[in-house]
């Protein structure tokens, strides 16, 4: 572990309109990940401000799922940390005999972040033996221990948002590939998290549904939640997105506003990318 | 079941001769395939059957009277409730310690993968009828046994052979050699269970234990159960292995009275049927067992034989009296009444044509 005690970052940032006023700030610092003798990610710094739609874009293969994966810790990184709010994410700084340390955390204090931490999957990743209205509360009531008297209401609001109110019993497998990934990001924001990641959630989509997830990310953004969407929507990112991420092989290559990184990309590795999606 | 009547299968032309008018074939009658070779085959399996039958009746030797005095013998009851006590007790103990054994073998400690390879190593290699004796003599081994801190002094004492009679060597044999084949089965269900639904239980922070009780071993059981039933038949049956304790379980009670009235065929046969009865039992049960875990799995369940039996007779009562199919009848089966409308209805419009 090369990683560094992280930056202090008690800057006074402004507090945006998330749920519960988690913040949602996200560094990412030198992060660095092999598969075998793959190098996924090489040296990867980034930081998602508070509030901020975040698209990220690259080829497959590029390391866009392994960062996503990294942030939440559901993958392990080799080197670098990532911090959110200013706290280390699998990690605890203490003080050892020979100066500070890291202490690795235990898995139940690693889920305990996660919980602040929501994770859309590709493949959407529903308990198919649960009702809707089940995956939903699942998370809350035994992750976050809160009373189920509380906890179904509002899954029942959130379920309302993502349009599928009357499906609170129906179960996943009923539901069409679109519906299905509604009510994964219901299940995500039942956790009230400050950052929300996406790793490709249209992509196992068929094209005429993919219009509904994304008008329902696009809601989820204008409440203040931090997002980090990994995505080839390239429409989706220019009216969305505040800030595109380029990566190939394992580097950033380029990031900035949309209209400036996909219109007027400065990379050429930027260029024949865009060539060949749009 | 065989309940298509010959009415509802040339349907499936006649609707279009509704839609599309008079196309060159509309008018012309359907006639069925044949299909010689299966007469044939039904006709040899008949003349065979009724041969088992009749000489089942008519060979005094299976002595049919005997079969029916005992078969609700007091001590064949007991016999029979005894073989129930130790599958169920033996099926508890065995998958217990199996998905314990199962969830050590998918740990990430060397320690207890190992025991637990060594566990079922051991006990699927002994034979089960020497492991049954062994545990039966464990009072020669350990003539006590005490409770306490390891290497250390013990708190409670016990006579081996007042903790382990033959019903509790019976159990450990049964259940412990059992454990080894249920880990094997826990386990395949675990590892079926596809990797994103555990990965989606950990990005929500669920707690471990709850992600396994909650997420992962539900839906394991669709593929645990059937093989986990066919263990639970072969234990049922298994079990008569442990006459060798002379434990009274069915099949020692049988030897048994046949032992003292020479009737052997009779109590083999009643023996028989009392574990045929059981296992139907176990089958039927596993049936709406399969059905719970099914949930989620398929987008309807099938329907259950009660409930095939009522909406058949529903639609058949529709079809003979012209009254509309009852609205709790899934449309799948109210189709067949619709089917045979539709087909008097075709015949009565092509009559006149």
């Amino acid at each position: 572990m090369t990683a560094t005690a992280p930056g202090t970052s008690a800057r006074a940032v402004p507090r945006t309109t998330s749920h519960d006023g988690a913040a949602g700030r996200v560094e990412v610092h030198g992060l660095r990940k092999s598969f075998g003798t793959l190098e996924v990610l090489r040296d990867v710094d980034l930081t998602f401000e508070p509030g901020t739609v975040t698209v990220v874009l690259g080829p497959s293969g590029s390391g866009k799922s392994t960062l996503l994966r990294a942030i939440n810790h559901l993958e392990k990184v080799d080197a670098g940390f990532v911090t959110v709010d200013g706290d280390l994410v699998g990690y605890r700084r203490r003080r050892g005999r020979r100066g500070d340390v890291l202490q690795e955390l235990k898995e139940r204090e690693i889920l305990g972040q996660r919980t602040r931490i929501g994770f859309v999957f590709q493949s959407f990743n529903l308990f198919p033996h649960l009702t809707v209205l089940e995956n939903v509360v699942e998370a809350p009531l035994s992750a976050q221990g809160r009373p189920r008297a509380e906890v179904e209401p509002e899954a029942r609001d959130l379920l309302a948002r993502v349009g599928l109110a009357d499906k609170a019993d129906a179960r996943p497998r009923q539901l069409s590939g679109g519906q299905q990934q509604r009510v994964a990001i219901a299940r995500a924001l039942a956790l009230r998290p400050g950052v929300l990641l996406f790793d490709e959630p249209t992509s196992a989509l068929d094209p005429e549904l993919v219009g509904e997830v994304l008008e329902v990310i696009k809601d989820v953004a204008s409440t203040g939640t931090t997002l980090v969407v990994v995505t080839h929507e390239i429409g989706f990112a220019r009216e969305v997105a505040d800030n595109v991420v380029f990566m190939d092989g394992g580097v950033v290559v380029e990031q900035g506003p949309p209209d400036q990184v996909l219109s007027r990309p400065r990379h050429d590795r930027t260029r024949a990318f865009l060539d060949k999606v749009l | 079941m065989t309940v298509t009547t010959p009415g509802t299968r040339t349907p499936a032309p006649a609707a279009p001769a509704r839609d599309t008018p008079a196309t060159p074939y509309s008018d012309l009658r359907i006639v069925p395939a044949r299909h010689p070779g299966r007469w044939v085959a039904t006709a040899g399996v008949a003349v065979l059957l009724a041969m088992v039958v009749s000489s089942l009746l008519t060979n005094d030797r299976w002595e049919w009277d005997v079969v029916a005095q005992y078969l609700t013998w007091p001590s064949i009851l007991s016999g029979a409730w005894a073989t129930i006590r130790l599958t169920a007790a033996a099926s508890v103990v065995g998958f217990a310690l199996g998905t314990v054994l199962a969830l050590m073998r998918l740990s990430r400690s060397p320690l207890l993968v190992g025991v637990s390879w060594a566990y079922t190593w051991v006990f699927r290699s002994v034979p089960l009828l020497l492991q049954l004796l062994l545990w039966y003599n464990l009072a020669y081994l350990y003539p006590h046994l005490s409770l306490g801190v390891p290497f250390g002094p013990g708190l409670l004492w016990f006579d081996t052979l007042g903790v382990i009679d033959k019903f509790g060597a019976a159990i450990l044999g049964l259940g412990l050699s059992q454990a080894a084949y249920s880990a094997e089965i826990v386990r395949a269900g675990i590892l079926s269970v596809d990797q994103g639904q555990q990965e989606a239980a950990a990005s929500l922070g669920i707690p471990r234990r709850r992600q396994v009780t909650r997420i992962v071993l539900p839906q394991a059981m669709r593929s645990i159960v059937p093989t986990a039933v066919n263990e639970v038949i072969g234990l049922l049956k298994g079990t008569s292995i442990v006459y060798v304790l002379a434990y009274g379980e069915l099949f020692y009670i049988a030897s048994v009275i046949y032992g003292r009235n020479g009737k052997v065929v009779p109590l083999l046969i009643v023996a028989a049927i009392w574990y045929l009865v059981l296992t139907t039992l176990i089958t039927i049960v596993q049936y709406y067992v399969e059905r719970h875990y099914a949930r989620g799995a398929v987008r309807t369940l099938p329907p259950t034989p009660l409930q095939r039996l009522r909406w058949s007779s529903a639609v058949a009562v529709a079809r003979l009296t012209g009254r509309p199919v009852p609205p709790h009848v899934p449309p799948a089966f109210a189709a067949r009444a619709r089917v045979g409308v539709l087909t008097r209805t075709a015949r009565t419009s092509g009559g006149p044509a």
